[in-house]
């Protein structure tokens, strides 16, 4: 027992070192920046879908509202540069130079009060963690609490994505509405539209995922990753064993969650928008889907999920659009079907027994443990 | 996709002159019977393309970029086939500068980002002279920094809120100004009207153009507006909103509500007994296209204000109407935006016969001024602010789903995307 | 704002904005319905909801075609034909989608939500196949457009009273079924404890398979209805589904009585709301106040108790 949880442990971070070594050397090598910087932008997806391996993989707490988080950590980033944008002499040709163009065609003279701490870097970077976790943490404590879960859990976060959603596009003067915050440019000066830039924000990327997927690792190896599967399993037990499962559940909602965020705040660098189109019903349930194709027990499947469908979404949305929506619709069938644990389950359920029977059994294949 | 892509400095003069002495001897002979291969060499691709677009001596690229699935599909499609439209009568005419034009087209897939990363491949990948597409202000502000960095040309065909303008867009579409205030001096002097009640979806355009109209009517007209609402995008049920209407009676509706909200909001208009031939309502978010969805006999007797109606009464509109048809079906109508849509291709290729070059800056540079007598809404013509003087007409909606041009300005209206005293 | 009107006009104003309350009750109660019954009986929420009362909104669209070309005298009653053949068209799709895809799910109740989204897709994606991107105008027959006037300043739109009426038969005979007959009898069997009332003789494959028709089917009805007011295009179904859930949610899943007090009250809050601020606001107040209660008692309004 002991040694299949050691294999498996392994085989974890054997595939992040392969993932590690796709990200930061292959593909750079091997691709142009512009499609480096679209790879760039799945792998901001692929921080979503590494914290719902945790939340939703390992505790069974399925998030539909993740794009709340993901667009709030983008939009904390997108209000610190684009007020960097917004010196006096950039606007000098607005009536009211000094804010982001937005609020002058709404015209306000002045920064609202909540934009005013954006100013500051180091406020805005605590900001990006800081609201998404806040706002995750009060509903999964008011909701863990009470023992609320499963599918109206799912549904409350879509209403939850709704709200945010309509806010975010009716005040247009706060948040630039449903154009988002656009025509971002520089971060403490330096040029992030630049070739260079990109590649460098590409690798910071990277780095960030890569962390983000240690550090996940490391939660679902630890003590407490072996509760939270008990969590999604058996809660009852759970309770009567004495932990209180909510805390462990409103934990992992706001790992979760701020995991989400550093993707969006990494996305608005890298592309350099941020708008409520992200963070809707339809976005957060696409982050879903990447996770559950990739395999959502393991955060290497997560991410290797998320490059191939959004791959697959440019590719093929470029020839073929209108078939591309039937096959999505047709992988979410499939995946949910017949590969539940998605790749990396096909992978470690039928490929590695064929590899260790081929290789003479020195190794069982591993098997993790799981009740859905 | 084009071959020519020569980095200006790593280049060979000799070919180019060597071709040219060649080809200019049989030119005598060939002149008569190929007039546009001709053409071509009398602005050589040398001299029309100096900063690396996708031109060849036969052939220039341009992009089309617009949704063709998504929610936003159904409004793009008549933008694109207006756009096709064009390319194939240019090209039959003879093409831009002797060159054919060859489009590229990307789905932006109603998703502002995918919208960015398209319009980044069109010009950076594939070097495309110009491109035309976008539809919502959402989709245009994402790819205009993509356009300003990277110096392409944007022929952007929606009506819109104005508050912009940039060297690399062409707006053909009208902005708020004009379809606003032609219109409400026209409902005022014609229908007597004195209080009105705006109405709108919950985002820039709407909020915008409201806006104008409430500065428009208030200080300038000195009339009321009794009332002001605003609805999320996506809403269905307006119910609350037509009682209010109903106790407050005013003289004008002023309706600029889209998408899926707009077939609700008449057909319960029209449930509720509001009989728009007796009520009068104004709309500047309804064009033919819409019709199709709401159905004429629920927006019959309403007012719209727009540059441009399928039913317009002059030659060169009848040609294009026809052929449109031909093209793409007898069934077909055709909005506004279709129209300006239309707009585009037309336009690039005068500017770029008045410039004598593909290179963006020369075309930014020579299109204020530029004129077209045949847009089939009878003449526009590029301000220097990019946008486009034309006149505002006013339609009355019919059973059948066309409109009755009840009102043209008689001049142009300027365009004014930052009309100061209106904000 | 009051007091520009007189007593009688704001007795008209309240009748009205009553009338309007509970039009968009119905509405409510009519989308939930059919969801209610499928998440109430199998646990499961079907995201494809709004698409199959799209499809009985193009059902409807392509009946009235039909009579217009075909049986122009009858016309007047196409649409008690339309609203059949819808309930006929999305019940069996609905039958079919349970017996290929959803009884393979029912352990699973996280993942038909995303089996039912990637179906959504596909129905969506089939809509614009056929029927084209935009949006298709579903003409109504003469009878059925304008209003009464039930006084001098009051009236009514007869579409809301057909959605009304409609609406109460609907539920009377959802309760009817439920209450009185024997497929209802087996369905709250189900409901209590599945296992023993499959050693009890009852086929629960078959019984699940008839709710989640029949959930479909109500939804088909539904967006026929829906065609008097609303838009049909491919991505119509996705204006509904957001409060849909949230009805069927608020209400307790496992009781007709939660969902109906449920429709009530988010209606009833949504209109009164909507004639004091702007839609938007109006909106958002609704949706943070369903998600607050929510927290506070999260089995919802009705909650039945079941010994498992």
């Amino acid at each position: 027992m002991y040694d299949v949880l050691r294999r498996n442990r392994n085989l974890e971070l054997l595939g992040i070192i392969l993932i590690g070594i796709l990200i930061v050397v292959v593909l750079p090598l091997a691709l142009d920046i512009f499609r480096l910087n679209l790879v760039g932008k799945y792998l901001t997806y692929a921080f979503v879908a590494v914290g719902l391996v945790l939340c939703w993989g390992h505790t069974g707490i399925l998030s539909l509202g993740q794009g709340v988080f993901f667009g709030l950590g983008g939009y904390c980033m997108a209000m610190y540069l684009k007020l960097e944008a917004s010196t006096p002499e950039a606007t000098k040709i607005q009536s009211t130079p000094g804010i982001p163009d937005f609020m002058d065609w709404n015209q306000l003279t002045e920064l609202p009060h909540f934009w005013v701490p954006f100013q500051s870097l180091p406020l805005a970077l605590i900001a990006v963690f800081a609201v998404p976790v806040l706002i995750a943490f009060i509903l999964g404590y008011a909701l863990f609490k009470r023992r609320v879960g499963g599918v109206y859990f799912a549904i409350i976060t879509q209403a939850l994505a709704a709200v945010l959603t309509i806010l975010i596009i009716g005040r247009q003067d706060f948040t630039g509405g449903i154009n988002g915050i656009t025509d971002l440019r520089t971060l403490l000066g330096w040029d992030i539209r630049t070739d260079s830039a990109k590649y460098i924000l590409y690798f910071v990327c990277c780095f960030a995922l890569l962390g983000s997927m240690l550090l996940a690792r490391q939660v679902i190896a630890s003590k407490l990753g072996r509760i939270l599967i008990a969590v999604r399993d058996k809660e009852e037990r759970v309770r009567f064993s004495g932990y209180d499962p909510a805390l462990f559940k409103v934990f992992v909602f706001c790992f979760a969650a701020a995991v989400a965020a550093l993707g969006g705040a990494m996305f608005t660098l890298q592309v350099g928008f941020m708008s409520p189109s992200f963070v809707g019903i339809v976005p957060s349930i696409e982050m879903v889907i990447f996770c559950a194709v990739g395999g959502r027990h393991s955060v290497v499947g997560a991410v290797t999920g998320t490059l191939l469908v959004n791959w697959g979404k440019t590719v093929f949305s470029e020839s073929f659009p209108e078939l591309w929506l039937f096959a999505m619709g047709g992988l979410f069938i499939a995946v949910v079907l017949a590969f539940p644990r998605g790749l990396a389950g096909l992978f470690t359920d039928q490929l590695l027994p064929l590899i260790n029977r081929k290789s003479g059994g020195k190794h069982t294949g591993v098997t993790p443990v799981l009740a859905e | 996709m084009s071959s020519d892509n020569k980095k200006p400095g790593v280049w060979d003069f000799q070919s180019p002159t060597r071709r040219q002495l060649l080809i200019g001897t049989a030119a005598l002979g060939a002149a008569a019977m190929l007039p546009r291969g001709a053409w071509a060499q009398a602005f050589p691709t040398s001299a029309v393309n100096t900063t690396g677009l996708a031109v060849t001596d036969t052939e220039v690229t341009v992009g089309i970029l617009h949704s063709v699935t998504g929610t936003m599909a159904i409004s793009e499609t008549g933008s694109v086939q207006a756009e096709k439209l064009a390319i194939a009568q240019i090209n039959a005419a003879g093409g831009v500068l002797g060159r054919q034009i060859k489009f590229i087209q990307e789905d932006g897939a109603s998703d502002w980002p995918t919208f960015a990363e398209k319009a980044k491949k069109l010009l950076v990948k594939d070097k495309c002279a110009s491109v035309m597409g976008c539809w919502t202000s959402a989709s245009r502000k994402a790819v205009l920094p993509v356009f300003e960095q990277y110096n392409g040309m944007l022929y952007y065909p929606t009506f819109y809120e104005g508050l912009e303008q940039s060297k690399n867009v062409i707006y053909t579409g009208q902005e708020a100004t004009q379809q606003i205030i032609a219109g409400l001096d026209w409902v005022v002097k014609e229908k007597g009207a004195k209080s009105f009640y705006l109405l709108g979806s919950d985002y820039i355009w709407p909020r915008t153009s409201n806006k104008i109209a409430r500065k428009h009517i208030e200080n300038f007209l000195k009339l009321k507006v009794v009332g002001e609402e605003y609805f999320p995008l996506g809403h269905t049920q307006f119910n609350s909103v037509i009682n209010k209407l109903k106790l407050t009676r005013p003289d004008v509706i002023y309706a600029i509500i889209v998408g899926g909200s707009n077939v609700a909001f008449y057909k319960q208009l029209k449930a509720a007994g509001i009989d728009l031939t007796k009520q009068t309502l104004v709309t500047i978010s309804v064009t033919e296209d819409e019709i199709l969805g709401i159905g004429g006999e629920n927006i019959v007797g309403a007012y719209a204000c727009m540059k441009y109606f399928q039913s317009l009464d002059n030659p060169n509109n009848k040609a294009f109407v026809s052929e449109f048809k031909k093209m793409w079906g007898a069934e077909t109508v055709i909005g506004d935006v279709t129209q300006a849509a239309y707009l585009g291709p037309w336009l690039w290729k005068l500017t770029v016969e008045k410039a004598g070059s593909f290179d963006v800056d020369k075309v930014a540079a020579a299109s204020p001024g530029i004129e077209f007598k045949g847009a089939p809404e009878g003449y526009v013509r590029i301000h220097e602010n990019h946008h486009l003087w034309s006149k505002t007409r006013v339609g009355l909606a019919r059973l059948d789903g066309q409109y009755d041009v009840v009102y043209e300005t008689a001049d142009l209206m300027e365009p004014n995307p930052f009309p100061k005293g209106y904000q | 704002m009051f007091m520009e009107y007189s007593l009688g006009d704001l007795g008209s104003i309240f009748a009205m904005q009553a009338f309007a309350g509970l039009i968009l009750f119905s509405v409510y109660l009519l989308m939930a319905l059919g969801l209610a019954i499928i998440f109430g009986q199998m646990n499961v929420i079907n995201m494809a909801h709004g698409e199959f009362m799209i499809l009985g909104a193009y059902m409807t669209y392509l009946c009235s075609h039909l009579f217009q070309t075909y049986a122009p005298g009858l016309y007047d009653g196409y649409f008690f034909v339309a609203m059949t053949v819808a309930f006929i068209v999305s019940g069996g799709l609905g039958l079919i989608v349970e017996w290929l895809l959803i009884r393979h799910l029912y352990s699973r109740p996280l993942d038909t939500l995303l089996a039912t989204w990637g179906l959504s897709l596909i129905m969506q994606q089939t809509f614009r196949s056929i029927f084209g991107a935009r949006e298709v105008g579903v003409e109504l027959p003469a009878w059925m457009m304008g209003s009464l006037p039930v006084t001098g300043s009051i009236e009514v739109q007869i579409n809301g009273l057909f959605v009304m009426a409609l609406t109460l038969f609907i539920t009377g005979i959802v309760a009817l079924l439920m209450f009185r007959s024997r497929w209802g009898l087996q369905v709250r069997a189900v409901l209590s404890n599945r296992v023993m009332a499959g050693a009890a003789g009852v086929n629960t494959q078959r019984v699940d398979r008839l709710t989640f028709g029949l959930g479909c089917g109500i939804a088909g009805i539904a967006g026929s209805a829906f065609t008097m007011i609303g838009s049909t295009g491919p991505t119509a179904g996705q204006l509904y589904i957001v409060d849909t859930f949230l009805v069927v949610v608020f209400g307790g899943a496992q009781s007709l009585l939660g969902t109906v007090f449920s429709a009530l009250s988010i209606s009833q809050s949504q209109s009164v709301m909507e004639f004091f601020m702007s839609g938007s606001m109006a909106k958002v107040i609704t949706l943070l106040f369903v998600i607050g209660l929510l927290m506070l008692r999260p089995q919802g309004l009705f909650v039945l108790k079941i010994r498992k």
